[in-house]
């Protein structure tokens, strides 16, 4: 049982917060009254629409297929009419709208067909992953990646390690723990599937102390279902950000992603558990993607719980249900207090990410104090999990000096916001460092652009003289040509005279020749005829 | 006179197999283009669209390679001059004002139903981004187009818009933080700090 885990350097120690929302088991929260589901809620390209408006469709119907590689399919989540399929606000930072399919249910939630896998140990891996990839599985611990991409490296990486992160460092956030709570045997169900999938050596829950229900759970779990000699369940310091992909994979292993690698490239893989549940209902059950647990909680809120929602509810019908207190509200977070961002508004649906709504007084998330200027205390060097220079960072972000901040590895800022947490200064160092990584990607398209367009231009005017070339030298032939044509019939109406009258006069040189010839022939015969007969 | 002929004949060598060199290497290793020329053709934005006044990005790049003023590019705007005026070594001026400069991209549009087919716009493309052919409808790739409105002119119809790009949530990015103006009270020192974040 015992596994050396090692420490990364930083990291801080917020307050949990946790125990507000575990109180009650998990709810399932009622279907609402209409249904938004983006067709982006993945990293990649955008799902592509299936369905055409007035459909209707049922419960797990995939609506969406995965628009490229890097991409996931999008299902139904209960049975109803497509009512809508256009632009419509989305959970995203910049508060802007993309295009959503809109379902009224029809409060049935009559199931469409679900194909399990009947015994996945027989099936090929290549299939598994199809069948993860139809069912729309992504990570589900924040950033959605596309499962099925993910567990597929590349060939020549050999997978030592899987990791599941059952971490969740984050204040407040509690999802994860209640469904390992609840539901641990769907969990490790699904890590069999994983296991089976990527054949690691070494399989590791990673699970922090803060949690001891959770883990005590798991660990009865992997003894009924007789995998405790292939799966571990690893106890780590409760650390903020011990749940960041990066940092675990240190924890557990003591390795070091490289800069601008993926954990593959040190042969481990990560997968959150609630990513490990919906791969466990995706092959054995058949039931794609299509509902969540995410945490509601907050002092505004009078009920603080953690709801198994479906997809595409809108959060400001969760927060009715939970029992939204207006006048205590002071902001509304999407994600937890450090990663999350602030919602501009409320009529936003819940997309497969969402772990955590976070309805909060003034007195618990108060304003940020105004930023002062730095005083160089070093404390956000210390805090900082990825040994980079925050205050340096944030100086050449100010200033914009871009080339500079890149020099300092702001591409390795994993934007916990440990730096601005200790901060005595109140800076946001984060959303500094946000800006610059937006104008560092800003000013990297346009450099790509106007090479592309360097390119296309150059193309064009090298066709053009192609064209004015040829044109050219067509013109050339033509003149050339016709100038050979005009000077052979001046040539040969001219010559046809000369060689007329030389042969002519030849012909004539040669009767006369010929005359004088024969001439000469006939006359020598007889004279010798009259010698001899002389 | 042995003693001075020695180091005369010696230098004489010396200067007879190193100019040698060097004049070989003026021959063979010879940069037909300016290079600077190169490098700062790099930092135009490459739009093609003339409103320095020279004919594209290369003829302008090579205009300031002989000594033309920096400001004179709009699309490219303050972070072209500057990066102009680091490169270049001069110092930074502000963009020629009475060009208009536009930070929001812009691209073509063509309203279709009103097109005849002319094709001047096509002709006028310089990277070819508009699709047609005479009589028939024209239209404009939003992928290739690079927003320099040269197309906008020469059309008889004046059925050309410039239409400034949506920003959509993949290609939108976090602004700059804004100081706060109005600020809240104030903790100086520690005994009026009233409320903490952190515990």
């Amino acid at each position: 049982m015992s596994h050396k885990i090692w420490d990364f350097k930083g990291g801080i120690h917020p307050p949990q917060n946790k125990s507000q929302s575990t109180q009650d088991p998990i709810a399932q929260a009622p279907i609402p009254s209409r249904l938004v589901i983006p067709l982006q809620q993945h990293i990649g390209q955008p799902a592509v629409t299936l369905v055409t408006l007035g459909e209707r469709v049922l419960k797990g119907q995939k609506i969406a297929d995965p628009g490229g590689y890097v991409s996931a399919a999008i299902h139904a989540p209960t049975s109803g009419t497509v009512v809508a399929i256009g632009e419509h606000p989305i959970p995203h930072a910049s508060g802007l709208s993309d295009l959503c399919i809109e379902i009224e249910p029809d409060h049935l939630d009559e199931w469409g067909d679900r194909n399990p896998v009947a015994d996945y140990s027989q099936v090929e891996t290549g299939n598994l992953l199809a069948q993860l990839r139809e069912s729309g599985i992504t990570g589900m611990g924040g950033a959605g990646f596309p499962t099925s991409v993910k567990l597929k490296p590349r060939e020549e990486i050999e997978i030592t390690h899987l990791i599941i992160n059952a971490v969740e460092c984050e204040s407040y956030i509690s999802c994860d723990d209640m469904l390992m709570r609840e539901r641990p045997e769907q969990v490790i169900r699904g890590i069999r599937i994983l296991n089976h999938i990527l054949k690691p050596t070494q399989t590791l829950v990673a699970i922090e102390d803060n949690k001891p229900e959770a883990a005590a759970a798991l660990q009865s779990a992997l003894e009924t279902l007789g995998e405790s000699n292939r799966i571990k369940i690893i106890s780590i310091p409760t650390k903020y950000p011990s749940g960041s992909e990066k940092q675990l994979i240190t924890i557990l292993t003591g390795l070091e992603v490289p800069n601008g690698g993926i954990p593959a490239d040190v042969g481990v893989v990560c997968q959150n558990v609630a990513t490990a549940v919906s791969i466990y209902k995706a092959i054995e059950l058949g039931e794609p993607l299509i509902s969540r647990i995410t945490t509601l909680t907050g002092d505004a809120l009078q009920q603080r719980c953690n709801l198994e929602v479906m997809l595409g509810t809108p959060i400001n019908e969760l927060l009715q249900h939970t029992g939204l207190q207006e006048e205590k509200l002071h902001r509304l977070i999407l994600g937890g207090p450090m990663m999350g961002f602030t919602l501009k508004q409320r009529n936003l649906p819940v997309v497969k990410t969402v772990n955590c709504i976070l309805a909060v007084t003034a007195q618990e998330i108060p304003d940020p104090a105004p930023e002062k200027p730095c005083i160089r205390c070093g404390f956000c060097a210390q805090a900082c999990p990825i040994s980079l220079l925050p205050q340096q960072l944030h100086w050449y972000a100010k200033s914009q000096e871009f080339d500079k901040a890149l020099q300092y590895n702001l591409l390795d800022c994993i934007e916990c916001g440990c730096c601005a947490y200790v901060c005595p200064s109140d800076i946001p160092l984060v959303q500094y460092y946000r800006f610059a990584k937006g104008q560092i990607r800003v000013q990297e398209h346009g450099r790509t652009q106007s090479e592309h367009a360097k390119r296309r231009f150059q193309a064009r005017n090298q066709r053009k003289e192609n064209e004015a070339a040829a044109s050219a030298l067509a013109r050339e032939v033509r003149a050339k040509a016709a100038a050979e044509k005009r000077a052979a019939k001046e040539s040969a109406a001219t010559d046809n005279k000369v060689d007329d009258k030389a042969a002519v006069i030849q012909a004539a040189l040669k009767r006369v020749n010929a005359k004088k010839k024969q001439q000469v022939v006939q006359q020598a015969p007889t004279n010798n005829r009259d010698s001899i007969g002389d | 006179m042995m003693t001075i002929l020695t180091p005369i004949l010696i230098l004489l060598g010396l200067s007879l197999v190193f100019g040698a060199l060097l004049g070989f290497a003026a021959i063979h290793f010879r940069v037909d283009e300016d290079p600077l020329v190169d490098q700062i053709d790099n930092i135009m934005p490459q739009t093609q669209c003339g409103q320095c006044g020279y004919p594209g990005c290369r003829p302008y790049a090579e205009a300031i390679a002989q000594g033309e003023a920096i400001n004179k590019c709009p699309p490219g705007g303050t972070a072209t001059v500057q990066a102009l005026a680091d490169m270049l070594g001069r110092d930074f001026e502000p963009l020629d004002t009475d060009k208009l400069a536009d930070d929001s991209k812009q691209l073509a549009f063509i309203r279709e139903e009103e097109c005849i087919g002319c094709t001047l716009c096509i002709q006028a493309c310089p990277v070819d981004a508009i699709l047609g052919a005479a009589k028939y409808m024209h239209t404009v790739l939003e992928t290739e187009c690079t927003g320099c409105r040269l197309c906008v002119e020469p059309c008889p119809r004046d059925c050309i818009d410039m239409v400034p790009v949506k920003p959509t949530p993949k290609d939108w990015h976090w602004p700059m933080p804004k100081a706060k103006l109005i600020a809240p009270p104030v903790s100086i020192i520690v005994s009026d700090h009233t409320h903490t974040g952190h515990a």
